[in-house]
């Protein structure tokens, strides 16, 4: 594990002041693009721990996000709880999804992980609109408490989410965990002989996973104000979640985060082009992944040489 | 009555999806590529033979041919512009790789959707039926383009099918799908046989796209459910196995078919995915699959 330099850490830091004082200067338009990429680099970041380090062809995030979303959603609009406990509710909903999806992935590997973890997606996506009079169908579900309805607001605790998340997510990927999924992702027979439970690793991750993008769901929901399908079930959600870590520079953690600003802002800076900018996105994150499979992170120079 | 009609519409539903399966699997099964943007392929063949044969107005077997040759064209820029540079790179580690190449074709199927909704329209069309007029098959009114369909497809199949079992290039894609390194100790050229397998499934996808389009019609919104169906079919039957993509491909249009008419085509979808994720659980190879 290589030390991080000083001059990286005083960098990092100034950079995060001005981050959260971006509200002092920026206007609400700014601040709501900046929160929603913010939560979606929860996202990408949860993602990149699972196919990242433990090599699972994950093609459906928005089943964990979806069912964070929507167990959290349902449960202030239904039930009527307070955000905080909804969000737990959410979380827990979204990890109980987690495992079901590590069971197949401690018997299946690549493609046949990969269609599994699609189907869930399709699935969940279809149930939301057979039980459209309890999830709101393919209007969406308005709930009724919102995190906050100033912009500044929302921006720090969007902001705030995600430091924190990736914080957690970084040490966690830096921690014997982390080495141990890399280890059994590459190679499980020697992972297993060397002593390592591969099994109850990757439970944990996939749990873990399902934790923060369960998490960062259900703060969106509360963020929008509203769940729906097209915000955070379809797969073209999911797309994105990987374009944005795969982007950013797989097996980083933090090139998630940086993916997903990225894609995020580029995508309303694209939108003058209209139908087009999706089309343009899809294309850069081709490029990179053809040209510069280490993503944007790769391209710094110091990176330890693939 | 209903019972014939979800026969003959279940047969040739099915005898399409086993058509569009067909070159995913062959693919699969000589290079080891999973391409998602199938989906996109067979679409870009539907929409070309549209605005040629119908908004050109050239007539609809012009359009079938002009449908045909962009798919083809699309096919080899999949391969020679993003399967064949991620496998060539230095860059990208060997155990990474099929990872890659399943990216970077999901987001090339989000491109072509994107383009093609851009260049044309991004409501559904309906491509021209190559035969016009209906025939009663006891007692049920039939489009006879739907028999032709059917035809062709088999037709197609058939002829793949002389293709590998009873020719000299044939037999290389075979080999190459059994064992490439002995291939290329044999002084073959394996680039050379996974261009023309490649070429193979340009047309393929091409045709059934342009049959599919003028069946159930077609879209660019229509692409990752027909990439999700052939992923399906494919991984259901077992991964590079023909008979079981054949099978799969009739077990899941007849199911679609039979839920669509009995329950509502709303959910046809949903009984052939819970079916696929029961099969994967207990069977992971698929019905019909080695591993």
């Amino acid at each position: 594990m290589s030390t991080i330099p000083k001059s990286r850490l005083v960098a990092l830091a100034v950079f995060l002041i001005v981050l959260a004082l971006f509200p002092l200067g920026a206007n609400g338009y700014i601040l709501g693009v900046l929160t929603t990429a913010f939560y979606f680099a929860v996202f990408a970041m949860s993602w990149d721990l699972l196919f990242g380090y433990a090599g699972e062809v994950n093609f459906g995030p928005t089943f964990l996000i979806g069912l964070g979303a929507y167990g959290a959603g349902m449960s202030n609009a239904l039930l009527g709880l307070p955000v905080p406990l909804a969000v737990v509710v959410g979380a827990i909903v979204a990890v109980a999804g987690g495992v079901a999806l590590a069971i197949p992935a401690l018997r299946l590997s690549g493609p046949y992980l990969g269609l599994i973890t699609l189907v869930s997606v399709l699935l969940l996506q279809q149930a939301i609109v057979i039980f459209a009079g309890v999830t709101g169908g393919e209007i969406g579900l308005s709930v009724p408490d919102v995190l906050s309805i100033s912009s500044a607001v929302n921006y720090e605790y969007a902001l705030a989410f995600m430091l924190v998340s990736g914080l957690i997510l970084f040490l966690i990927s830096r921690s014997s965990l982390g080495m141990i999924l890399q280890a059994a992702g590459q190679d499980q027979v020697a992972a297993a002989a060397l002593g390592f439970n591969a099994t109850r690793h990757k439970i944990l991750a996939f749990a873990v996973s399902a934790l923060f993008s369960g998490l960062a769901g259900a703060f969106l929901v509360f963020y929008l104000g509203t769940a729906s399908v097209s915000a955070v079930v379809d797969i073209s959600i999911g797309v994105r979640v990987i374009i944005a870590a795969v982007l950013g520079g797989r097996r980083t953690i933090i090139g998630g985060a940086i993916g997903s600003v990225f894609l995020i802002v580029a995508g309303e800076l694209l939108r003058p082009i209209g139908q087009l900018s999706t089309f343009v996105v899809a294309l850069i994150a081709l490029v990179v992944i053809v040209l510069f499979p280490d993503g944007l992170l790769g391209l710094l120079p110091h990176r330890r040489g693939a | 009555m209903l019972a014939i009609q979800i026969l003959i519409d279940g047969f040739a539903i099915s005898t399409l999806y086993a058509l569009g399966a067909l070159g995913f699997t062959l693919i699969f099964g000589v290079s080891g590529v999973l391409n998602l943007a199938h989906g996109g392929l067979m679409v870009i063949a539907a929409m070309i033979a549209w605005y040629v044969g119908t908004s050109i107005g050239l007539g609809p077997y012009v359009g079938a041919a002009a449908g045909l040759a962009v798919c083809l064209v699309a096919a080899l820029v999949t391969y020679g512009g993003i399967v064949r540079p991620i496998e060539n790179s230095r860059a990208v580690p060997a155990h990474e790789r099929e990872l890659f190449v399943l990216t970077a074709t999901l987001l090339w199927g989000v491109m072509i959707q994107e383009a093609l909704s851009y260049a044309f329209t991004n409501s559904p069309i309906t491509v021209q039926p190559l035969i016009a007029g209906t025939v009663s098959i006891l007692g049920v009114r039939t489009p006879i383009n739907e028999i032709f369909i059917a035809a062709v497809a088999w037709a197609v199949m058939g002829a793949l099918w002389l293709l590998v079992n009873r020719t000299r290039i044939g037999r290389r894609l075979l080999a190459a799908s059994i064992n490439p390194r002995a291939l290329t100790l044999l002084g073959f050229e394996l680039d050379q046989i996974y261009l023309f397998v490649w070429v193979i499934y340009g047309l393929l996808a091409g045709i059934a796209g342009v049959l599919l389009g003028s069946f159930l019609g077609s879209g660019s919104g229509y692409v990752p459910g027909l990439t999700g169906s052939a992923f399906t079919i494919v991984v259901l039957g077992g991964l590079g196995s023909v008979s079981g993509t054949l099978i799969a491909a009739y077990i899941v249009g007849y199911i679609e078919t039979l839920t669509a008419y009995l329950v509502s085509p709303s959910l046809r979808e949903v009984p052939a995915l819970i079916l696929l994720v029961v099969v994967i659980y207990m069977r992971p190879q698929g019905l019909l699959g080695r591993r």
